[in-house]
């Protein structure tokens, strides 16, 4: 007698990209000669066989209902032959070949409650992390404070009119899963008071020497807490990055009245004039204030609005502050300066004004 | 019970405003699956007391694999109980996120037997993201998985899923094939993405050009970015119907130059190549006229990382330039070499970024065994304490 035992499939990695092109780009890979913008949210390229693509992107709020992708599926089998694709900054995108489908497809996401736009000179989605809704160590939400923020910036997803591309991102911790540091804005949830240690399940959940390590201040070491093997905090060196409780469950940061939002600003990743960059800080800490925090979007919008009233076309925020200064960015945006902004860790002598080119 | 739970005043207000709303799409999956209802609870009761109610972390997975699932238990299980478990698995996306709409559907339907309903798509590094489901449901949710043509992506000290820009699929810029890259490293790299074996996580992210659209430089340990050699491809015709049509080309390209290797004298564009760093200032501005050379290939930096443990550190460059057709090979000798001097000296929780700042540039290249070279440093050293080497001439 035999048994016949289906083999378990594992390692094949993901389906080969090819199996989803259009036909158009595979006829085309690698072919594309220059693309043009056509309106906010909408582009074509143009192959050197003359072959035109056209891409119709639209902002979703990334957290997707499968109700919500079916659309978009059933949209795209309307629209663009069956094919979409996402960004990496959370749009869909539809690529379509007849160009008289781009205004019905615009409307039909229009009624679905999905704006298109997001390219060039427009701020783009939010890249940001879970939050309330899926992590452990979020000192924020993500998902409310980006729904609000794109309420409120949502013309300018929808029209190309900043100086240049204006990339925001939120990370709900420093362990920064949404790695914001090189964003124009960076929205980041900060904890500001020392892990509440809980000796009684530390021995059990914890190695010792690992916890230790993990601090980069090295503020923990060990102590004996009723006999049993434990870890105390040196409360002055204490940053509240979090990595302790990222190896230790039992030295939890959460503090609803203590953590919140700060804001950082001016960083880039791309190449294009200036290097790459970190976003420096701009305000350390604004209180959490769900459902819409409204001081989050104001503070946001404001630097936005600023930084659109003074810079210069194709400046990034970042390259606009190095040319204005940050004297004048803090002046213009209203932004108190204080001891926060001066860098303490690693590599703060680089941060130091060592030059006598101040602007008066 | 259950009407307690649903209730979601606060939630609720984030319906409303022109964006579209997350909380509309958690009660929409909620029409179908009753997880969602406690999700809803829980976020509200997180929204009110502002603190989150997941616990910490939680060892989950599939057979033999040893990521690729994030296990997440609610603090509130006799409150939430279809939250009590809530995983996450991450699938590893196509490369480029493309899709067809049949794909979605099977992505959906296996989703929707076995999870939530509810998605990121994508998540951070690139997964497709299939949010909430219980422990059981993990092993026939990955047989439906890997039968459609899926698999999952990386979690833990593993090598993370790859991802990359849409490349020469849509793109005239992408100076390598960014998806046949990613995908080929995701295919040779299969095991140690599913069974960690690394200090701590590694990442590959590929542009295919230096605007960098998944923000490899900052964001992954192994940046690969497009690049080019030769001069920058000029149509004269294009550069003087831009001109025509009122684009401002000495204050909108010449001066935004960051080497001013351009001169505009009202009729030609003349571009010093030599002095061009190929930042794509003036190709961003000008599609039609100017296009990358033809000499195609990529830089490769390496290390760069968000802050946890040591600080966040932005990639270097550590080869100026591999052509597109030595790439793949190039890359797969290097990333051996770099794992093998990793393992061997990394400490837990330390990727390779913050490993080079500790060791110094020159020890790294002497064990991976590369020459030092100016394009990888801003500028030698300005401190005189160097450490000579006894034997050797010091080179």
């Amino acid at each position: 007698m035999t048994t016949t035992v289906a083999k378990r499939i594992t390692d094949i990695g993901p389906p080969h990209y090819d199996k989803f092109l259009p036909p158009i780009i595979k006829k085309n890979y690698g072919q594309w000669k220059f693309h043009e913008s056509i309106a906010p949210g909408v582009l074509c390229h143009v192959a050197e066989s003359g072959d035109r693509i056209y891409t119709v992107r639209a902002g979703s709020p990334r957290l997707l209902s499968v109700q919500t992708l079916r659309r978009f599926a059933d949209l795209a089998d309307r629209f663009s032959d069956g094919h979409l694709r996402f960004t990496s900054r959370n749009n869909v995108e539809f690529l379509l070949s007849d160009r008289s489908k781009i205004e019905p497809l615009k409307q039909a996401l229009f009624e679905l409650g999905f704006p298109v736009g997001g390219t060039n000179n427009a701020i783009s989605n939010i890249v940001h992390t879970q939050g309330w809704v899926h992590c452990h160590s979020a000192a924020t939400d993500a998902s409310g404070i980006v729904k609000s923020v794109m309420d409120a910036l949502y013309d300018r997803f929808t029209h190309e009119n900043m100086p240049a591309k204006l990339r925001v991102a939120l990370a709900c911790c420093l362990n920064m899963c949404g790695a914001v540091h090189c964003s124009d804005i960076a929205i980041l949830g900060i904890h500001r008071r020392v892990p509440k240690i809980n000796h009684q399940t530390l021995p059990k959940t914890c190695e010792v020497p690992t916890l230790i390590a993990s601090c980069p201040t090295g503020a923990i070491r060990p102590a004996t807490v009723n006999e049993k093997a434990s870890v105390e905090v040196v409360e002055d060196q204490c940053m509240f990055c979090g990595n302790c409780y990222t190896v230790c469950p039992s030295m939890p940061l959460n503090d609803p009245e203590n953590d919140g939002i700060s804001i950082w600003v001016g960083g880039k990743v791309s190449n294009a004039r200036s290097a790459p960059k970190f976003s420096k800080l701009a305000i350390p800490f604004i209180p959490n204030n769900p459902p819409r925090w409204p001081e989050v979007v104001d503070a946001v919008v404001n630097i936005v609005n600023v930084y659109a009233a003074h810079a210069r076309k194709y400046e990034r925020m970042g390259e606009w502050i190095d040319r204005v200064g940050w004297p004048r960015f803090f002046e213009l945006t209203g932004i108190p300066f204080g001891r926060y902004h001066l860098d303490d860790f690693k590599h703060a002598g680089t941060t130091y004004a060592r030059s006598t080119h101040i602007r008066f | 019970m259950a009407d307690e739970t649903t209730k979601t005043p606060l939630l609720d207000q984030l319906e409303q405003g022109p964006w579209p709303s997350f909380v509309k799409e958690i009660k929409q999956a909620g029409e179908k699956s009753p997880v969602c209802g406690d999700l809803l609870g829980q976020l509200e009761q997180s929204y009110s007391e502002k603190m989150g109610h997941w616990k910490h972390g939680g060892i989950v997975g599939v057979l033999g694999y040893g990521g690729g699932v994030i296990g997440r238990y609610s603090d509130l299980p006799e409150k939430y109980p279809h939250v009590a478990h809530f995983h996450t698995l991450r699938v590893n996306q196509p490369a480029g996120w493309f899709y067809t709409s049949d794909a979605i559907r099977t992505l959906c339907d296996i989703w929707e037997r076995h999870g939530s309903g509810l998605t990121n798509m994508h998540g951070s590094t690139g997964d497709i993201v299939f949010l909430g489901t219980r422990t059981d449901e993990l092993e026939p949710t990955f047989k439906e998985l890997t039968e459609a043509g899926y698999d999952l992506g990386g979690s833990g000290s593993c090598m993370r899923t790859p991802s990359c820009c849409v490349g020469q699929a849509r793109c005239e810029w992408a100076c390598y094939d960014t998806m046949a890259i990613c995908d080929d490293m995701t295919r040779t790299y299969q095991d140690e993405m599913h069974r960690p074996p690394f200090p701590y996580k590694f990442k590959i992210k590929c542009s295919g050009c230096p605007n960098d659209c998944v923000a490899s430089i900052a964001r992954s340990d192994l940046s690969i970015i497009g690049t080019w050699k030769d001069d920058i491809q000029q149509d004269a015709t294009a550069v003087a119907e831009y001109a025509a049509a009122g684009l401002n080309i000495q204050k909108d390209v010449c001066d935004r130059c960051p080497t001013r290797c351009m001169e505009w004298d009202g009729a030609a564009l003349t571009i010093e190549n030599r002095e061009c760093v190929r930042c794509m200032h003036c190709i961003n501005v000008m599609p039609k006229a100017l296009r990358p050379g033809k000499e195609r290939g990529a830089t490769v930096l390496i290390g760069a990382k968000a802050p946890i443990v040591q600080g966040a550190l932005l990639s270097s460059v550590l080869v100026p330039f591999v052509p597109a057709d030595e790439l793949a090979d190039t890359l797969k000798e290097l990333i051996k070499r770099v794992w093998e001097f990793w393992d061997e000296n990394g400490k837990n929780r330390e990727r390779v970024g913050e490993l080079i700042q500790r060791v110094g540039l020159a020890n790294f290249l002497d064990a991976i065994g590369l020459d030092p070279a100016p394009e990888m440093v801003m500028a030698p050293r300005d401190n005189p304490y160097i450490f000579f080497q006894k034997d050797g001439d010091g080179h």
